[in-house]
């Protein structure tokens, strides 16, 4: 009797455990289901092909344009100049402290550069705003007070340890004996980087560098503060745009009224950023999968 | 060795040598600008830190503004959020990592928990936008703020908790087996008091991302000017973020100077959080030597 008792009790709370596991998994189904439905309310009044091709985004104006391509391209803009400045800056050192610091240096280092992932995104768009902005304005004359290069380096600033910390795990992850064999042949540390680790560990290096860029798309505050709010089809840094993210910030600020076709489209623009980071970080966990399967 | 330096070119001797200082210098660049930063904002900012300034309410003239309302709002939010998402972050870890097995079931929820760790915050505020302002009638309300932070961070949790849970050697549930004890007596006596100090580093960590986060909470509307303080889980709130951001939008070079200095006090709080994760940690792995 007392046994049935506890095996009931056991199996009751392992039932309840379950269901907590299971919140996250409704989640994942409340997202897509939220932007799904609220999505297809927005797409029975615009057509799919004018949202992906027109290239005039004004549903806050008397004449609506639906058009996400200006949205994307500052999304792409910004992510692409962050990209520009972390990935050099991020390998290099990564390279650095795998294969030319002492250890006393990587395991102080480290942590120090990881404090800038934890720096809130909205101090980083004071930085943006207030310093990085003024002191580009001195170089570059005709520089708008928003514009798409300073918020995209503050990103690439604040996404340097993405790459720099899991670039330095991929390579430190080679084996031993690849990189004694370099040596063993008379080769530098810097062949022995550039020629042996770093194809080696290409597939994690890549893997950090599409985490990166998935955070740099998804990344809200620096650009809505630093960027300004003005969807343009742009490839040109120096000038106000607007990315996906700081125009849901936009509307979610202003009073659209709740139902209307202006408040549907920050779904439709949700839709658009979630399909572009969920292909990234699919992309990426591929490669992780590939990057295991090698060495194991 | 000097065989060895023979054997190869004297250029490629010399950028082995440049790539060392050039590495060193992109180190250190990176380094210095987070100090430059720092410098110029302790500079804009410290001065104008004081008890009124912590105490004061919102005001639309700089000089008389404070930061009470979005500091409680903070802090408020983050209590509610913990005791939301640490009962569900670490029993959904004790599943994964102690009962789920290899089933299909369980890939899904582990694929699904990497899946979310990625999903941009501001996604989370147009989920909770729909789910907890409109459908459950929370408004733009503290709790509807807190469940949100809570989906947020929950997979960091998830991660710490199974992380601290694979550490705990199988010699101790073993044991604890051999005794009578069942499975969840095992885990709730032995496994996660043993694991506990992973899981507080982990919790600590999420706090600190919680805390800084704003784009969510203002996607379901967290008031940018409210002059009361909140004092049930139903009220308006406002935190310190949003506040940052709100006076950054003002073009009064004063309420620039109030932003710095409410942006001083959310670093230091979260220097502080990230300090005593650290701290815990070491402390954990000396005690822990099975």
């Amino acid at each position: 009797m007392l046994l049935k008792g506890i095996k009931t009790k056991e199996k009751l709370i392992e039932t309840f455990l379950l269901a907590c596991a299971a919140v996250s998994v409704l989640t994942s189904i409340g997202i897509l289901w939220v932007l799904f439905t609220e999505s297809m309310i927005f797409f029975r009044h615009v057509s799919i092909v004018e949202f992906l091709t027109g290239t005039e985004w004004t549903p806050l104006f008397a004449e609506k344009k639906f058009g996400i391509l200006p949205l994307v391209s500052g999304t792409v803009l910004t992510s692409l100049i962050a990209i520009a400045v972390a990935l050099p800056l991020g390998l290099t050192i990564a390279i650095y402290i795998n294969e030319y610091a002492p250890k006393s240096f990587r395991r102080i280092v480290k942590p120090v550069l990881e404090i800038l992932a934890v720096v809130p995104t909205v101090v980083y768009g004071y930085f943006a705003l207030m310093v990085v902005t003024p002191f580009l304005q001195k170089w570059i004359p005709g520089m708008s007070g928003f514009n798409a290069l300073s918020p995209g380096i503050v990103m690439g600033i604040m996404i340097i340890p993405f790459i720099s910390s899991l670039s330095e795990d991929a390579l430190f992850a080679v084996p031993k004996s690849l990189r004694e064999a370099s040596y063993g042949l008379g080769a530098t540390k810097f062949q022995t980087s550039f020629k042996v680790l770093l194809p080696a560990a290409s597939s994690g290096i890549i893997m950090s560098v599409i985490l990166a860029i998935s955070r740099a798309v998804g990344e809200t505050m620096i650009v809505a503060i630093a960027a300004g709010q003005q969807p343009r089809l742009t490839a040109n840094p120096l000038v106000p745009i607007e990315t996906i993210t700081t125009f849901i910030v936009q509307v979610s600020l202003g009073d659209v009224v709740q139902g209307s076709l202006e408040y549907q489209t920050i779904f439709a623009a949700g839709i658009a950023l979630f399909v572009l980071t969920f292909a990234l970080n699919n992309l990426s966990f591929w490669m992780k999968k590939r990057l295991q399967e090698k060495y194991e | 060795m000097s065989k060895l330096s023979k054997s190869n070119s004297s250029t490629s001797m010399m950028m082995d040598k440049m790539f060392r200082y050039f590495g060193l210098a992109c180190t250190f660049f990176a380094l210095m600008i987070l100090a430059f930063f720092l410098i110029k904002l302790l500079s804009e900012g410290a001065s104008r830190i004081d008890w009124t300034f912590l105490s004061s309410f919102p005001s639309r003239s700089p000089e008389k503004a404070g930061i009470i309302v979005p500091l409680v709002g903070s802090f408020y939010i983050l209590a509610l959020t913990l005791v939301i998402a640490i009962p569900l972050g670490v029993f959904s870890g004790v599943y994964l990592e102690e009962y789920g097995r290899k089933s299909k079931l369980n890939a899904l929820i582990e694929i699904n928990i990497a899946n979310l760790a990625g999903v941009p915050s501001i996604i989370y505020g147009l989920l909770a936008l729909e789910i907890f302002v409109r459908w459950l009638g929370l408004g733009k309300s503290l709790l509807a703020g807190a469940l949100t932070l809570s989906l947020l961070i929950l997979p960091v949790i998830i991660v710490a908790t199974r992380e601290a849970l694979k550490a705990v050697p199988k010699t101790i549930r073993e044991a604890s087996y051999a005794l009578g004890g069942t499975k969840w007596q095992t885990i709730l006596h032995q496994v996660l008091p043993a694991a506990s100090g992973g899981i507080l580093t982990g919790v600590i960590l999420a706090m600190s991302r919680a805390i800084g986060e704003s784009a969510p909470l203002i996607v379901i509307g967290a008031m940018l000017y409210i002059s009361s303080l909140p004092s049930t889980p139903l009220d308006d709130f406002s935190v310190l973020p949003i506040q940052i951001f709100n006076w950054l939008s003002r073009p009064q070079p004063g309420f620039i100077i109030n932003a710095s200095a409410a942006i001083i006090i959310l670093l230091v709080i979260i220097l502080i959080l990230n300090g005593l994760a650290i701290y815990l940690r070491n402390r954990w792995q000396k005690k822990v030597n099975w």
